[in-house]
């Protein structure tokens, strides 16, 4: 069906086209013939104002993607850190919403008004230093202040110290899923290597070197992991085969990770699950979900097949680097909780002792 | 070399008899620039650009209506879209692909190859280029190469689908993706050529622009076009040869069991033997090129705005010392900025500070440049050829495009865009659309001079208005679902509840892009038609100043009949007060009383 009006829609359009370059050829054929190929003064004329209703295009785009579309955008930060971000990221767009205001107006009233009438003569206008100057020296203040403050915050995120008190995690990454190792009893990772992630019957699965002690109270999970609220984590990456990249937008935080390194990436959660799922815009986005699904649902359960089940809201750790076939598909559940849910749930959790038993 | 310098310097008048010339030699292996000039227009824009677009319209139709089935990939797709649903690798290569054409084939040879050479030894008074045999050389391996990449299609597994950044190990390794067998090989193949033809024609223009200015070219004559071809050519020297070596490498690492860029590794149930590489140093050599590369696509868009922009408005270029200046600041800083696309790659965050600053500063040049061509519209006198309307939409598109870098250019905030739809409607809009305009703005504007027509201008304004419409359309919405955390690359986004609400967002952008798509095929009959029943044209039907314009219509070997005429202005001397006309040839004499414009 729809391939139907896809192509329904470009015929169309096609025949549209061609149907008005007719009318331009046929509107020029009675008038003085000017087939010369350059503007004259009504093109001129047409042009300087389309320029301008263009100006009025482009703010009506703007207005209209931030009343309509806003609504998508992430909810609230849920790290420590996620509010520093969220301020710069608004003063940032506020300057750029600025420049893209006043510089479009500019650029397209003067297309509109200095739009070309037959004699008249251009200003003979080469250079203004004092100009070039003041409008060299804005910006430069302006980027600078931006640069400062950037780098401050940029120091504060990625200061990652070793703190005594922090949860350590690995991220695993490979095509395609995620699983994630704590550090058990001793909150130490031990040492691990795609070397060892045959033995055990391949029940190893994120290679654990088993003569490191270290190692043998590390727990591995896949499919969800479960955060204290308002603990510092230290997240430790490692990939097994091509670069993935671990996005946790909800928590603004997001690292590679690299096959042969292990990179690094911290942040407190201050917000549990159940708490954001009573934020009001994460309310308002997971009702609006649950009416499309509820849409599509009707198509489906027509057509015979399972209705969808409804949303609930979860924040998500996604692969962002392009990974393979599956990349679309690569995810996990994070679950934050208090420190009492948490302990209990990572409790009934396996460690690598007992798995390799 | 030594035959063609004589001609240039030849004073006599019986040049072009010189050479007897076959169908071969002229229209074929032809060392003349300008017929290697519309080699690249045809082949470089017209045919890699119909596929590169083409290609994006599926990968396009596939977001909006995720998994469904069309005929179209059933018939371009064939095995890879089993009963017209297409494959989540297939995805992958078409997007693979269409950046690779686009950024390459398209924007980079195609806008360099046809402009550079068409206009480098007609705007500076030469015969033409240094090297004609290089230059022909230059041409046939983008040929070769063009053809190697067109044939990675036909390969069984797929061609090439690691995205056109190529980053290994998924490159590298054909057990991680199907694309990273047959395909990626001749993908690196075709990339190697490419970088060979690329960097015969860049010396050739430096050497150009050096050597065979005409009496009185001083280099602060040149228009502006000049000054971007030529300091596109450097910077495409410099930073070339790094993406070969990446390229050769990867080669290695892929053929010959080295590990350059491979390290601890196990797929498939298998531990590989590689150890001590790292895939971050691919991501310095690749970015090494990769950033600079953005600008070799920018700039002679620029260089050609600045010259559209100045004649239409029949005024001189504002601050034509500032402009050169900016694009020599840009041209610097764009070889020490490569970081700020690896912020988030494990490399030191203290590096991340640094990039950022070095990027931040590229934006001021940027800025003096926008500002500058709005200052050049102020109490002009605007003819809105079509030319005109794209340089005018590029600066628009370079604005609203540029001015997001702030946010991604800033270590700190791209932690949470990076690798999302933010970054593709980012340089869609800065690099692609505007690239794209320079490019048409160029097309619409020396058609008179490339097949002595001209090209319908109503056709003509029907191609910008949808174009530009559909440009914001598409990109402007691509802003928001980036900030709403979707990741790019991925072939349906279905597979999270999370980001169901965009799904409808999703098929608006899907419907703009076709409707630009549609407004291509406009601009295709516009031109094909106009070359061969166009209107003859005049020999300077937009009353410019440039040098170009006082060759004959017809093109002959030599450019000139007689002797080159001699420079004795800038080329910006429009509307100047004392002079009968709007407009003063750059070969006009200065006349008795009249003080050379201080520019």
């Amino acid at each position: 069906m729809t391939l139907l009006l896809t192509l329904a829609i470009l015929i169309l359009t096609g025949v549209a086209f061609w149907q008005i370059s007719k009318i331009f050829e046929l509107s020029q054929m009675g008038r003085k013939k000017d087939d010369s190929q350059i503007a004259t003064e009504k093109d001129n004329d047409l042009n300087g104002k389309l320029m301008f209703a263009f100006l009025v295009f482009i703010y009506a785009v703007t207005i209209y993607s931030f009343w309509s579309y806003s609504k998508v955008l992430l909810p609230e930060s849920a790290s420590a850190h996620g509010p520093a971000y969220d301020t710069l990221l608004w003063i940032s767009f506020a300057i750029i919403l600025f420049a893209q205001t006043i510089t479009q107006a500019v650029l397209h009233v003067f297309a509109y008004k200095y739009r070309g009438i037959n004699n008249r003569k251009a200003y003979f206008y080469t250079h203004n230093n004092t100009l070039e100057f003041v409008w060299t020296i804005i910006p430069a203040i302006i980027f600078f202040v931006l640069i400062i403050y950037g780098m401050v915050t940029w120091g504060n995120i990625m200061n990652i110290e070793e703190d005594e008190d922090a949860l350590v995690i690995e991220l695993y990454a490979q095509q395609w899923n995620w699983k994630a190792r704590y550090g058990g009893e001793d909150n130490v990772l031990g040492d691990a290597n795609v070397r060892f992630l045959n033995d055990f019957d391949g029940r190893n699965s994120v290679g654990i070197d088993s003569s490191d002690p270290n190692g043998m109270d590390d727990i591995v999970v896949t499919q969800e992991f479960h955060l204290p609220v308002d603990r510092k984590v230290i997240f430790k990456f490692r990939s097994q085969d091509v670069l993935h990249s671990a996005y946790m937008p909800h928590f603004r935080a997001q690292m590679n990770c690299v096959p042969g390194m292990i990179t690094e990436f911290s942040f407190t959660p201050t917000i549990t699950t159940a708490d954001m799922r009573m934020n009001s815009d994460v309310v308002d986005k997971v009702n609006r979900i649950n009416k499309i699904r509820y849409e599509n649902s009707k198509e489906l359960t027509a057509n015979g097949e399972e209705a969808l089940e409804p949303y609930q809201f979860d924040y998500l750790l996604l692969c962002a680097k392009i990974c393979g076939a599956s990349h679309y598909n690569m995810q996990m559940k994070i679950v934050v909780e208090s420190e009492k849910d948490y302990e209990k749930w990572l409790s009934q959790q396996k460690t690598f002792s007992e798995i390799i038993q | 070399m030594s035959e063609l310098t004589s001609i240039s310097h030849s004073n006599h008048d019986d040049h072009h008899h010189h050479h007897k010339e076959t169908f071969i030699t002229k229209y074929i292996f032809s060392q003349d620039h300008k017929m290697i000039a519309k080699q690249y227009l045809i082949l470089g824009v017209l045919f890699m650009g119909f596929i590169g677009v083409a290609m994006s319209l599926l990968f396009r139709l596939q977001l909006a209506w995720p998994e469904q089935s069309f005929a179209v990939f059933d018939i371009f797709l064939g095995d890879w879209a089993p009963e017209g649903v297409m494959d989540p690798n297939i995805y992958l290569a078409l997007v693979t692909i269409h950046g690779t054409i686009m950024v390459f084939f398209v924007l980079t040879a195609g806008l360099s190859g046809t402009f550079s050479n068409l206009l480098i030894p007609l705007q500076i008074g030469a015969r033409d280029m240094a090297s004609g045999l290089l230059n022909m050389i230059s041409f046939w391996l983008f040929f070769l190469s063009s053809m190697i990449m067109l044939a990675s299609l036909f390969v069984e597994a797929g061609p090439a689908a690691a995205g056109w950044t190529i980053y290994p190990p998924l490159s590298a390794l054909p057990q991680t993706q199907p694309g990273s067998g047959m395909g990626m090989t001749l993908w690196l193949i075709s990339m190697a050529i490419f970088v060979a033809s690329s960097l015969l024609g860049s010396l050739n223009y430096i050497v150009t622009v050096i050597n065979l200015r005409t009496k009185g070219m001083s280099m602060f004559r040149l228009p502006l076009t000049i000054w971007a071809f030529f300091v596109t050519a450097i910077i495409g020297v410099i930073s070339f040869p790094v993406l070969l070596s990446a390229a050769l490498l990867l080669i290695m690492d892929r053929s010959f069991g080295t590990s350059f860029f491979l390290s601890d590794i196990f797929v498939q149930g298998e531990v590989l033997h590689y150890q001590g590489g790292s895939p971050v140093l691919f991501e310095h050599l690749f970015w090494f090129l990769g950033h600079p590369e953005v600008y070799i696509v920018l700039l002679p868009a620029l260089g050609i705005t600045s010259e559209i922009i100045a004649t239409n408005s029949r005024k001189p270029i504002f601050g034509y010392r500032a402009m050169v200046a900016s694009i020599l600041a840009i041209a610097f800083l764009s070889t020490v900025v490569w970081g700020h696309h690896m912020f988030i790659s494990g490399m030191n965050p203290f590096l991340g500070s640094v990039f950022t600053f070095t990027t931040l500063l590229i934006a001021i040049p940027s800025a003096v440049k926008a500002f500058n061509y709005i200052t050049t519209l102020w109490k002009g006198n605007l003819q809105f050829n079509p030319g005109m309307l794209f340089s005018i939409g590029l600066v628009s598109t370079f604005i609203t495009g540029g001015l997001t870098g702030i946010i991604l250019g800033d270590s700190t905030l791209d932690i949470n865009i990076h690798d999302t739809y933010f970054v593709v409607a980012h340089f869609h809009l800065v690099m692609g659309i505007s690239a794209l305009y320079g490019l048409f703005a160029g097309v619409y504007h020396w058609f008179p001079k490339l097949f002595g027509t001209m090209m319908n201008k109503n056709l003509g304004y029907i191609h910008f208005w949808i174009t530009a419409i559909s440009a914001y359309g598409v990109f402007f919405p691509m802003h928001f679902i980036g900030m709403a955390g979707l990741p790019r690359r991925y072939y349906t986004n279905t597979a999270f509840p999370y980001f169901d609400d965009l799904a409808n967002i999703n098929v608006v952008i899907t419907v703009f892009a076709l409707l630009a798509g549609a407004a291509q095929l406009v601009f295709l009959y516009n031109f094909i038609h106009s070359m061969f029943f166009g209107k003859k044209a005049e020999q300077n039907p937009w009353r410019s100043n440039t040098m170009e314009w006082t060759a004959p219509v017809e093109h002959i070997h030599g450019n000139w009949p007689g002797e080159i005429p001699h420079v004795h202005r800038w080329a910006y001397d429009y509307s100047k007060p004392g002079q009968d006309e709007d407009f003063v040839l750059q070969t006009t004499p200065i006349q008795k009383g009249e003080i050379e414009t201080e520019h």
